[in-house]
């Protein structure tokens, strides 16, 4: 079955062929139907001929384009608003969790210390949490424990310079949502990072330390250099938690913070019927995602089996 | 003496950061959730004004029919997928398991379902399963066969249906990794002694492929229980409870009943459970490790 010579059986190609479509025909129906009137889409003209349009875009991202459409009236999607938010959360949690994560993992691999089975095995116990089930705490702590008293001495100082209430919590913040998602992300970056620092070979460190380098010196300039395909792997994976969050994210923020994946829902409830203009946020969120994937394909299936295999 | 300090110090640096965010924000929120699991908790209080109410919540939950018919279709709907998605992907990997050209163009198609967001993923299935301008009912009229109510009639399957579609790949590229990793030796041996296609899988390459094939069932079937964005968008758990699985049911005792308690217990009850399961992975890879290890030895005898 599987010797080399039966490569040109077209019996084996259709099969790929069949499987390809299937994988990537659904994205490709959505990004066809983001260019379609809704008139288009519900009567069925189904098939490629339509004429492209792109006025589903605009009433998307009507709040930052610097144009006014004719077709709109009154612009009630924040689409432009929820990606920028989208974009500072991912970014910056995907940042935080590499730079923590990479030195947790390295310090589990290299150094010998008390209490550190505890934490790598806790480090596993915790990736198998829900994010469903960090729902009611995280609500709780972010909305009540987590706040800065308004009679305290830094809320009073943030209400005497800023005005306001006083009383600032993490709850409704960027750094709120950033905080959990560095959290809940740190787990697997230090699992498949762990792979790859035992990869890097001793006698380059010793090298380095021979030379007179500090282990923060070691760890920066010999070790992560040399773990870039994990670094790129784990930033994926972590950027894509992070860009396609959608249950805390919604617990967490306010009209101003909230996210796209947010509003996509919201839309979906509210407005049923107007698909093209939910294709489009779609295919505006999906985007990214498809761009590394396109990118980085290779980073990301080493990152995938490593995770995986190493148990 | 003082460089001695500090090498010793290292470690504990390095990890400070980590484990002091994890302690806050996943430790300290589990323990919170625990303690408010015996509290009747609703959002506008704060746990410290809500009322003790020792182990009421778990009780009622232990007596609740809709907890239980959501319990069960959490469990249909993993067990469903997690065997769906195997016998497909390994099926696959061992089919195209040869030489193809552009085979990483190939992976690449095939993550992408992988990497978009649930949402959006939701979004497309729910569209292609609408009742008037779906793909699939569309599709059905055109060949004349009557329409089907998808998410109506038919909505956990077409659930696990949607699920199949993004998490299939998953275990195609790690069973096909696995695959491509065989000893040669042993299928050059099986293929020389005249071993027929079928008889080399069934006894050379999924023996040697299992110990990765069961990690990978395992950590989808933990993946399993964390689904609820493609569910939330595609049907919102219902029509009825059909489709409303554990997570789900926890965000919405949590939002829309505004019972915390419940919603922590509920969450208690699910995190067992995958506690269970995880442990159950641990036992499994000491117990492969030890396996793999007599293994070696065996095969070095041999050679």
């Amino acid at each position: 079955m599987s010797t080399p010579n039966s490569r040109a059986n077209p019996a084996f190609y259709a099969v790929i062929a069949l499987l390809v479509f299937m994988s990537v025909g659904p994205v490709i129906l959505m990004f066809m139907n983001s260019f379609k009137l809704d008139v288009d889409i519900i009567s069925g003209t189904s098939g490629l001929i339509f004429l492209p349009t792109i006025q589903n875009y605009e009433k998307a991202l009507c709040d930052v384009l610097w144009y006014e459409p004719d077709h709109i009236d009154f612009c009630s999607l924040k689409f432009g608003n929820a990606f920028i938010n989208s974009l500072i959360i991912a970014l910056v949690s995907t940042a935080l969790t590499l730079v923590i994560g990479c030195m947790a993992a390295y310090a589990l691999v290299r150094f010998r210390f008390m209490g550190r089975d505890t934490v790598s095995l806790s480090t596993l116990m915790v990736r198998m949490v829900p994010p469903a089930v960090l729902l009611v705490p995280v609500f709780g702590l972010w909305n009540n424990e987590f706040c800065l008293d308004r009679d305290g001495l830094i809320g009073g100082a943030i209400r005497d310079t800023f005005g306001g209430r006083g009383d600032v919590c993490l709850a409704g913040t960027h750094s709120g949502i950033i905080l959990i998602y560095v959290a809940m992300n740190l787990p697997f970056v230090i699992w498949i990072l762990q792979s790859f620092i035992v990869q890097v070979p001793r006698s380059l460190e010793e090298a380095a330390r021979v030379d007179g380098a500090g282990p923060f010196q070691v760890f920066f300039k010999v070790v992560l250099p040399l773990i870039k395909p994990g670094l790129a792997a784990a930033a994926i994976f972590t950027f894509r938690i992070a860009w396609n969050e959608y249950l805390l994210a919604s617990a967490l923020s306010d009209r101003d913070t909230r996210t796209v994946p947010i509003l996509i829902v919201n839309n979906m409830s509210e407005f049923n019927v107007e698909w093209g203009v939910i294709m489009a946020t779609g295919m505006l969120l999906a985007i990214p995602p498809i761009i590394f994937t396109l990118l980085a394909s290779r980073q990301i299936i080493t990152g995938m089996t490593a995770g995986a295999v190493k148990g | 003496m003082r460089t001695a300090m500090a090498n010793r110090l290292t470690p504990y640096m390095f990890m400070a950061p980590a484990v002091i965010i994890m302690a806050i924000a996943l430790m300290y929120p589990l323990g919170y959730m625990v303690w408010g699991s015996f509290r009747d908790w609703n959002p506008s209080q704060t746990i410290g004004e809500a009322e003790f109410v020792g182990l009421k919540n778990y009780i009622f939950l232990w007596n609740d029919p809709n907890f239980h018919e959501s319990l069960g279709v959490t469990l249909r709907f993993a067990f469903f997928v997690v065997t769906i998605e195997m016998i497909i992907g390994v099926g696959l990997a061992l089919l195209l398991d040869r030489e193809i050209r552009g085979i990483s163009i190939l992976r690449t198609m095939f993550i992408l379902p992988m990497m978009i967001a649930p949402v959006v993923v939701g979004l497309m299935w729910r569209y292609m399963y609408h009742p008037t301008v779906g793909t699939f009912n569309r599709f059905l009229d055109s060949i004349g066969l009557p329409r089907v109510d998808w998410l109506g009639d038919y909505a956990l399957t077409s659930v696990i249906i949607a699920d199949i579609w993004q998490w299939t790949p998953f275990i195609f590229i790690l069973s096909l990794a696995a695959l491509q990793s065989l000893p040669r030796s042993a299928l050059e041996a099986a293929r020389i002694d005249g071993a027929t296609a079928w008889q080399q899988i069934i006894h050379i390459k999924l023996p040697l492929m299992m110990p990765v094939l069961i990690v990978t069932a395992l950590l989808r079937l933990i993946d399993a229980f964390k689904v609820l964005e493609v569910i939330l968008v595609m049907t919102e758990g219902g029509p009825g409870l059909s489709t409303e699985i554990l997570a789900l049911r926890i965000s919405r005792t949590a939002t829309e009943f505004r019972e915390l308690g419940v919603a922590a217990a509920m969450s208690n009850y699910l995190l067992i459970l995958l506690l269970l399961l995880t442990v159950g992975m641990f036992a499994f890879n000491r117990w492969q490790e030890a396996r793999a290890a007599r293994l070696n030895a065996l095969v070095e005898e041999e050679s």
